[in-house]
């Protein structure tokens, strides 16, 4: 289990906490945070699920793959040093306490 | 109480729908009605890894069940709407309730074609791929060892071949056209998803003549070919594409030619009655198209919400597509309808190849297979308006995101 936060760009926040294994594009689906939509079910094929990683976090959410990399130049918001997309980031007890922030589209 | 939106069919359109009118605010009540068990839920994984039984059903919802609750949205599943009363502004249900809506979405998908009775169509060990049912029923049938006959070369019948294997069944896999995927791909693309197939042990058979399926002790057993050959069989997967769910909305006097006619708003003939995903036909370029595709199905929900809510849009969205099959990841982006040229470009690996779609200069469609960037760069120049020459694309030191950024 971990204690998921998600922040959005008006200062309001989503917090939940995530059975282990499941990805966070499905925790921020089923826990109604906006903006992340997940459209290709996390098989990196659609972008959607982007979400800038608190910097402390970065490095405990996993390494950044070639097809994850490639993904991130086709996100809505443009990306940061610190961005993933949530489909590929998987609740541990290691993520305890994890802060996203979730960019918002024009 | 003021009618609701009523959504009839529980797909991913009506997902997409839903969630973009609860995060636009929109105070209209909802009310989704859906003839299976479950709430939405996604449909790629079903001949993909939960055939494979590696994801359990929950992980298919779209949403929880609660978040519906959650949302305030009215749900009825295990229903089936079976009328259409376009002047009262009402649908009917099977159980008899008649229902006014104030807008009425249809989202009434696409169901699989079948081989018909008197070619073996019916009989135990046919399959058909569209539903978490269908699944639940074939999957305790795949057993490493057993004989799997797929009847058509289509992402479906590829895909559960795929499946298949990793499984450890004995796949044959029949075209009836001289190359799989012929209907959607260029020949480049059949080639590369024939050799992938053919490495990992599916016989495929294109150019094939099957005439029936063949019975014994009440349970298929085999296909019979034009040649006189048998192919023994102990279970047979029918993947011959998908017609349109369209009955409701032709009962009810809406135009429909393969799919429920809307114009760019993903609107009817009657301004009450919206139709989107699998089931509606829609024009792009000027040509009448539907598409079966989670894009396609998750777009038009997510513009009706909008325009329901009164945002001056249009349906334009790029058409997207992926397919898994073993450790290939495919990808396509762009509609290659039209296309008069095709330039192939081989990627970083051996596994990795892209096939360009041109009519004339214009780039329409990528399919990349193994190759994110030429997806991902592939998607920028045609969502710009970008025509990379031919001679751009073909050749490998060509840095595709200088290209797509310039």
């Amino acid at each position: 289990m971990a204690k998921i936060t998600w922040k959005m760009e008006d200062g309001s926040e989503i917090s939940a906490d995530v059975k282990d294994g499941l990805n966070l594009m499905e925790a921020a689906t089923a826990n109604n945070v906006p903006h992340i939509e997940g459209e290709c079910g996390g098989c990196l094929s659609c972008a959607t699920c982007h979400v800038f990683v608190d910097p402390e976090w970065y490095a405990r959410t996993g390494d950044v793959d070639e097809i994850e990399d490639t993904m991130l130049e086709m996100t809505d918001v443009e990306r940061a040093d610190n961005s993933r997309l949530s489909c590929q980031i998987i609740a541990s007890a290691e993520l305890d306490g994890l802060v996203l922030y979730v960019p918002e589209p024009d | 109480m003021p009618a609701p939106v009523v959504i009839v069919g529980a797909g991913q359109a009506a997902a997409s729908f839903i969630s973009r009118h609860v995060a636009l605010g929109n105070a209209t009540p909802l009310l989704l009605i859906g003839n299976e068990p479950h709430p939405p839920y996604q449909r790629p994984p079903l001949s993909k890894k939960y055939l494979l039984g590696q994801l359990e059903r929950e992980r298919l919802f779209i949403r929880p069940l609660e978040w519906y609750v959650a949302q305030g949205v009215a749900t009825r599943f295990n229903t089936r709407v079976v009328e259409i009363r376009r002047a009262d502004k009402q649908v009917v249900s099977a159980d008899g309730d008649v229902i006014d809506y104030d807008k009425l979405i249809l989202c009434t998908g696409s169901r699989p074609r079948k081989l018909p009775a008197e070619a073996g169509g019916n009989l135990p060990g046919v399959y058909t791929l569209r539903d978490i049912g269908d699944i639940d029923m074939m999957s305790t049938e795949f057993q490493a060892g057993r004989r799997l006959l797929i009847v058509g070369g289509g992402y479906i019948g590829l895909e559960a071949a795929a499946v298949g294997r990793q499984l450890g069944l004995e796949v044959t896999l029949l075209e009836m056209a001289d190359r799989i995927l012929q209907r959607v791909a260029a020949d480049a693309t059949s080639s590369y998803f024939r050799k992938l197939h053919s490495d990992h042990g599916v016989d495929i058979r294109e150019s094939a003549r099957m005439l029936r399926l063949l019975e014994k002790d009440g349970r298929v057993c085999g296909a019979e070919m034009e040649s006189g050959e048998v192919i023994a069989a102990d279970l047979v997967l029918v993947g011959i594409g998908a017609s349109p769910n369209v009955e409701l909305a032709t009962a009810a006097g809406l135009d429909c030619d393969n799919g429920i006619c809307v114009n760019e708003i993903c609107q009817t003939e009657d301004a009450n009655i919206f139709a989107a995903g699998d089931c509606s036909n829609f024009t792009r370029d000027g040509r009448h198209i539907r598409l079966e595709s989670v894009q396609n199905a998750a777009d038009q929900g997510d513009l009706i919400a909008r325009v329901l809510a009164g945002e001056d849009v249009t349906y334009t969205a790029l058409p997207w597509f992926w397919s898994d099959q073993y450790d290939c990841k495919l990808q396509i982006v762009g509609l290659n309808l039209g296309h008069d040229q095709t330039v192939v470009r081989h990627g970083a690996s051996e596994s990795s190849m892209s096939v360009w779609y041109y009519r004339g200069e214009r780039l329409l469609a990528v399919d990349a297979m193994n190759d994110p960037r030429a997806y991902a760069f592939g998607s920028k120049m045609i969502e710009a308006g970008k025509n990379p020459t031919q001679q751009q694309v073909a050749d490998p030191a060509t840095d595709l995101k200088a290209l797509a950024t310039a």
